[in-house]
């Protein structure tokens, strides 16, 4: 069962489509599926949040910490900045 | 001069590590009494981390943001009746098993990491302990607040808690957490933040909760996915406890990985419950127990674990028995609530022939050949109005204590039976994984409290089903038994204006009138 995904699902509302639209431009490989209520975006090793890209969508600041109000799950490695928030395999 | 905007890494030093003290007039060992007994060995605290650098003033920031969008959804919800939304009557029941089931290890859970906040010696786990307690306190009271409007107007919600405590399928949760809170801390956090909440859960809150938002139930939604918000702190906080205790010493690997193997068969067992809310309790389907164990645990837990062999850790012992029988989990389990449901705080019922339809298209490989005969046979018998319910106490697994109705890994006809004995006495088991925790700590496990056993001693009221459901506040022919002659039905089709005169059963009394 080789695989090395990570996985990033959100709440489907009007906070969380724009960081849902930030990562898929920011990760080409990211698979984005649509259930009831939820989105679940999973992609190979790594899915990046950027900041800068959040806010270039929603005309404000955004802080990182903000994702915590939408988010519904994930799976893999985090590490956490004020500019991106990044889920990954290994070290 | 304006003072200089701290970065992330330095608030959560300044937040979190610098609130650290090293004790002058006491032995550590003598405050952190339980961080050495289990065996595992940690040599410096500090290497502790928590990714989402989550300090105090942005925990309270955010937690508060989610509350007012919660409330909002829930003064909406029950001003605007939104219990009449949902698709249909039975699907109330699958909350009823929740507030039974779920809520009360919420509690239970903002007590265990009180518990074991308490007992790390590095603040690193304390703060982050001490959030996740919070959290959960949060979680029992929003699902009992959003979950009280439906007691206004159906059975079986009127005393959850009471009955967590003493009925005999809700000592399946109980016992699984009471388990892990007799632990030790090290061991707590590896049973609840990492193999419950970072490997099982999402089974539990992912389709289940997009389950009720497709079943129109806006209230549980939105408490499920705030909660969910939360939980998602707490699985990173079980995998760094699970990095954290395998980079410290590998002394400690093997008794992660026993832990590991443990708990994932206790709460692979423990989700039993949630496979037949999935494939029986919702009207209208998200995904079968099948496709989401295949995609939550085989795939994504499969990564995971390859992330952590690199420390030597494999994929916990008997996955693989849990893979056999996802094709029949599901249904054995509402067999058994179909075969008790006499003495259960909410409605079982026979899937209808589109629902059968589903279930036969979802399990091509079981579900006609061995449970579709049983359905329609018992069927056969509802129609002659001999609604069968057995009479006969099921034998208890001593471990999961779930009733023995599990059948071999390898053979779907055949009731799967293990035992042990301990002290002149013998035990009995569903399984290989449950007979193996048995084995290996039995002396905590013959102290069991099983439902079963205790009836028959006489501890339960009396030794007549009346008696005992009296004992558990359940009310016979109100709470329990088949949905058809249920007053949920009956109160429901009566606000839906659907009384249909062939099905209709006479109605003891109605609420709410």
């Amino acid at each position: 069962m080789a695989n090395n995904n990570v996985f990033i699902a959100l709440q489907n509302n009007e906070e969380a489509r724009p960081i849902i639209e930030a990562i898929e431009q920011d990760n080409a490989e990211a698979r984005v599926e649509y259930a009831p209520a939820m989105v679940k975006i999973d992609a190979p090793g790594r899915i990046v949040v950027r900041r800068a890209s959040v806010e270039e969508l929603i005309g404000r600041d955004w802080d990182p910490q903000e994702l915590h109000v939408n988010l519904i799950s994930l799976s893999g490695n985090i590490d956490e900045d004020e500019d991106e928030f990044v889920l990954h395999r290994g070290d | 001069m304006a003072a200089k905007r701290l970065s992330l890494r330095e608030k959560y030093q300044k937040f979190t590590r610098d609130l650290a003290w090293e004790p002058s007039y006491q032995d550590k060992a003598n405050i952190f009494p339980q961080t050495e007994f289990e065996g595992i060995h940690i040599h410096d605290w500090d290497k502790w981390e928590d990714p989402f650098r989550l300090t105090v003033d942005a925990y309270w920031k955010y937690q508060a943001e989610k509350e007012r969008k919660l409330y909002a959804i829930i003064d909406a919800f029950s001003q605007n009746n939104g219990q009449f939304n949902v698709s249909d009557a039975r699907y109330v029941n699958a909350l009823k098993l929740f507030l039974q089931g779920v809520s009360p290890l919420e509690y239970a859970a903002h007590r265990g990491f009180a518990m074991a906040g308490r007992q790390f010696s590095g603040v690193g786990p304390q703060v982050a302990c001490q959030m996740q307690s919070i959290d959960e306190l949060r979680h029992v009271q929003t699902q009992i607040h959003t979950i009280s409007q439906y007691n206004k107007f159906f059975n079986g919600f009127h005393d959850w808690n009471h009955m967590h405590q003493r009925v005999w399928y809700l000592s399946v949760p109980k016992s699984f957490f009471e388990d892990a809170m007799s632990a030790g801390p090290f061991e707590f956090v590896t049973a609840i933040s990492f193999s419950f909440e970072y490997v099982l859960t999402n089974l539990l809150f992912m389709p289940f909760m997009s389950g009720a938002a497709y079943n129109g139930d806006m209230a549980t939604v939105t408490f499920g996915f705030s909660a969910q918000s939360d939980e998602s702190r707490h699985m990173t906080l079980g995998l760094e406890v699970i990095k954290f205790m395998l980079e410290q010493d590998e002394r400690n690997v093997p008794i992660v990985q026993k832990w590991i193997d443990k708990w994932f068969w206790r709460g692979y067992r423990l989700l039993t419950l949630v496979s037949m809310m999935m494939d029986y309790m919702l009207p209208k389907r998200v995904m079968s127990w099948k496709e989401a164990w295949e995609m939550y645990f085989e795939e994504n837990g499969g990564a995971l674990f390859e992330d952590l062999s690199r420390y030597g850790i494999r994929m916990p012992k008997y996955w693989d028995v849990s893979v056999k029988e996802k094709e029949r989990l599901s249904h054995e389990a509402w067999s058994i609530f179909y075969n008790y449901d006499h003495a259960a705080a909410f409605h079982s019922w026979l899937p209808e022939e589109s629902e059968m339809e589903w279930l036969s298209a979802k399990y091509p490989d079981t579900f006609d050949k061995y449970y579709r005969p049983r359905y329609e046979y018992w069927r056969s018998l509802q129609e002659k109005g001999e609604r069968w319910y057995n009479s006969t106490l099921p034998m208890l697994c001593q471990l999961c204590q779930i009733p023995m109705a599990f059948t071999e890994p390898d053979d779907p006809t055949q009731i799967c039976y293990r035992s042990s004995e301990y002290n002149g006495d013998k035990y009995h088991f569903c399984s290989d994984g449950c007979k193996d925790i048995f084995d290996d700590e039995p002396e905590k496990y013959v102290q069991s409290w099983l439902p079963v056993h205790q009836i028959y001693q006489g501890n339960c009221g009396g030794a007549s089903v009346p008696e005992v459901l009296e004992w558990y506040h359940l009310v016979d022919g109100q709470d329990n038994k088949e949905f058809l002659d249920s007053q949920d039905r009956a109160n429901w089709n009566r606000w839906k204006g659907e009384s249909d005169s062939d099905t209709d059963q006479p109605v003891k009394a109605a609420v709410n009138d």
